[in-house]
């Protein structure tokens, strides 16, 4: 080889690796965050264009939107959306929603794009830069308030609220405006392998639980065998958030002004969550786990209970061959039930906010679009219509299907603030030092207070 | 001479354009940017960098910081590990492929299979090849009588870990390049050899060694710069744990411009690792006199 050729073929390797660094990241966007929210089962989806209808000329189309006010001599508009939540397999229910909004507003046409989660935030934080973001578009809990403080999202104060769910819409709403519609909707709850339960002797969970009652159940699982264990829940900051208003705690006093993080609330709620594991292991170590997850540990039938989404119905359904059921999750000095949320915003240098309100609203709070939702077992729709809902309790398992309705009544909201995923990875950090022993639970929140004080201003 | 290049430009544009606007521009964007606040979301002009400069707070910032050094060690623990390795495997494929012995077409592909393999999908493999419990390397060392470390769950070997995903997944990129300059070597000189009475060892030395020097310092840098650059594996098989054993400098840079939206502090990171590189690619360029030895 000659020097020459090394010294360019060098050259042109350097150059890569800043371009890499900073603009390229198709190849790099495994997300790092949990995200326990819906986005989950949408991995490797593609990215995905549904098909629009064509003619724009739908105001002359028919009768039927004569009975609708907003579509009164309204002028054809044709608007974007970009959303995450429809890939991998639901991009026909959201095909079909369309196909029902745009009958009864034949003068708004929807360019809807689909975008599958790993891509999703990259892709729109860079259109947002350069003034190519769509007119509307989904965005998860995590990113909102960050796009929020930063001024992109318009004010959706003057929208119908009058038919959601009334915890959901205030999940979205920063210091009295609103930014976002709750466009769907999950919590978690307790689930439970019953065939373990009747082998331990154990009666089943119910709502009046609380983790005490846990723990004496945990023991006598774990007690059937090596590979038994009582239950898992994850020693992270989504985790620890919920758990800590169990215990009456809070990451942030009420005006969101300080960090109360290693309040004594908070630490007696970390400190059953990592006893768990060090002291009396009714939850595997990460050695234990060998790299299995936590839903294939409850699957292969050797876990007792699992705190977590109604999106796993359908994978336990097919996956395990047990008997399993759920309940409210237990409390200890209250309860408290996580929720997800992922927000419908509008662009606020969109020309065209009407119809981009009109048409996210409709999509998240309509009944016709929470019909066809509730139908395709695509989350919940984020809306107060008991009716509408009810024809999710239809289905089995989990025979107590109410206790997810039952769950709402404990929600707790995330504590959002601009730097919203800096404090969960600040707390993870150390709670997951907590959890190996590495760190006492007081000093690992103690750390976690200090330097989330130290890296995060709060307004 | 001079006409024969001037009529090279059209057919070199569409690839130059592409690295020009692509490659070029945003790395010089992102110097800008580096002295700046911007956060990722507002509309990029030169209001927002003027509004928005900071001078070199950002760099300040992320020298004086721990965790930059913390991460840094980390990647600096990875290279020590990887690069003996890769390049012994990479040369141990390469003497095998070259003696052209039946097959060796079969296993040249075989051995460049994992090359191709996207890192998500070779990530998910080892870590089941790692996993303690049900691993194979574990249950291997179990035949024996050795009880395998936990791995990826072990704050000491979840590095180690990466490192040997890391090298069955280059060995076979690096090995190519090493056999092509095995090839290159002109028999005469082996034939020359023989004739004095070289044996096998000598040969391997005195010719095979000193004239591949050249490949094998390309391979060695190459490494080097994307081993410095190393993060689909570590997110994909430890998201930088156990307790940040593996977290690296390119995870912190993705997760500050996307994570925190603190694009000017990604790009300030990103061209502090770039300098690095830079320095310790010129230091193996000094270096090179004493052991590579080119044709001239």
């Amino acid at each position: 080889m000659k020097r020459g050729f090394v010294i360019l073929l060098i050259a042109a390797m350097m150059l890569g690796l800043v371009a890499c660094g900073n603009t390229n990241t198709t190849n790099t966007s495994q997300n790092t965050q949990n995200t326990a929210g819906t986005a989950s089962t949408s991995e490797n989806a593609g990215k995905t264009d549904n098909s629009t209808p064509t003619d724009s000329a739908a105001a002359t189309d028919n009768s039927t939107a004569a009975d609708s006010s907003a579509a009164d001599a309204a002028e054809p508009v044709t608007i974007t959306y970009c959303n995450f939540n429809a890939s991998g397999g639901n991009e026909a229910t959201l095909a079909s929603m369309y196909e029902a909004f745009h009958e009864v507003y034949p003068n708004i046409t929807v360019e809807i794009e689909t975008v599958a989660y790993s891509d999703y935030f990259t892709l729109m934080q860079t259109r947002v830069a350069g003034g190519t973001a769509p007119d509307c578009y989904e965005l998860n809990i995590e990113n909102f308030a960050s796009y929020a403080a930063k001024g992109v999202l318009a004010d959706l104060s003057a929208s119908d609220t009058s038919k959601f769910n009334t915890t959901a819409l205030s999940a979205f709403n920063v210091n009295g405006t609103q930014y976002g519609l709750p466009g769907n909707f999950s919590n978690v709850v307790l689930f439970f392998n019953k065939d373990l339960f009747d082998q331990a002797g154990v009666s089943y969970p119910d709502s009046s639980w609380t983790w005490d009652d846990v723990q004496a159940a945990s023991e006598a699982i774990k007690a059937l065998g090596d590979d038994y264990y009582g239950i898992y829940a994850p020693i992270t900051y989504n985790e620890f958030f919920k758990v800590a208003a169990q215990f009456g705690g809070s990451l942030l006093n009420s005006d969101k002004t300080m960090f109360t993080i290693n309040s004594a609330e908070n630490i007696a709620a970390a400190q059953m969550m990592v006893d768990r594991i060090l002291v009396s292991n009714v939850q595997p170590t990460s050695e234990q786990m060998g790299g299995m997850g936590d839903w294939d540990l409850f699957e292969s039938g050797r876990l007792g209970m699992i705190p977590t989404g109604i999106w796993a119905f359908n994978t336990f359904t097919d996956a395990c061959d047990f008997a399993w059921d759920i309940c409210v999750e237990p409390g200890q000095t209250q309860k408290a039930t996580h929720f997800f949320s992922n927000s419908l915003v509008v662009n606020a240098s969109s020309e065209k906010k009407d119809a981009a309100i009109t048409w996210i609203t409709w999509l998240a709070s309509s009944d016709e679009s929470a019909q066809l939702r509730i139908a395709a077992g695509w989350d919940l729709p984020a809306i107060n219509n008991q009716d509408v809902l009810n024809g999710y309790l239809a289905i089995t398992p989990p025979e107590n299907r109410q206790a997810v309705f039952d769950s709402l009544n404990y929600l707790v909201v995330p504590p959002i603030i601009e730097d919203y995923s800096m404090m969960a990875d600040i707390i993870t950090d150390k709670l997951s030092a907590a959890a190996t022993g590495t760190m006492t639970v007081q000093e690992a929140l103690d750390a976690a207070q200090s330097e989330c004080e130290a890296q995060i201003t709060l307004k | 001479m001079k006409q024969s290049k001037w009529k090279s430009i059209p057919f070199l544009l569409p690839s130059l354009l592409g690295m020009v606007v692509l490659s070029l521009l945003p790395i010089l964007i992102a110097i800008v940017l580096s002295f700046t606040d911007w956060n990722g979301l507002d509309k990029l002009n030169l209001a927002t960098i003027q509004n928005e400069f900071v001078g070199f707070k950002n760099y300040i910032n992320i020298l004086g910081s721990a965790e930059f050094w913390q991460v840094l060690g980390h990647t600096v623990y990875f290279i020590v590990l990887y690069l003996p390795l890769a390049m012994l495997a990479s040369m141990g494929i390469a003497l095998l492929l070259n003696k052209g012995r039946k097959g060796t077409a079969f296993f040249r592909i075989v051995y460049y299979i994992p090359v191709l393999t996207s890192w998500v999908a070779a990530s998910l493999i080892w870590k089941w090849v790692l996993s303690s419990k049900y691993g194979i390397i574990n249950n291997l060392l179990a035949l024996v009588g050795i009880t395998g470390p936990a791995w990826l769950s072990s704050p000491v070997w979840a590095m180690p870990g990466i490192v040997l995903a890391s090298v069955w997944k280059d060995m076979g990129f690096y090995g190519l390049f090493l056999l092509s300059g095995l090839t290159a070597i002109n028999t005469t000189y082996y034939e020359a050899a023989k004739v004095d009475g070289a044996g096998k060892l000598t040969m391997f030395f005195k010719i095979t060694m000193p004239l591949v020097t050249p490949t094998l310092f390309f391979c060695l840098i190459m490494s080097l710069i994307n081993a410095f650059q190393l993060f689909p594996q570590v997110q994909i098989m430890t998201e930088g744990g156990p307790n940040g054993a593996t977290r690296v400098v390119v995870e912190r840079i993705y997760t500050y411009g996307f994570s925190y939206f603190k694009m000017g502090f990604a790009s300030a990171y990103s061209w502090l690792l770039f300098v690095i590189i830079f320095i310790l690619t010129l230091v193996q360029f000094k270096l090179q006199n004493g052991w590579v030895h080119y044709e001239s």
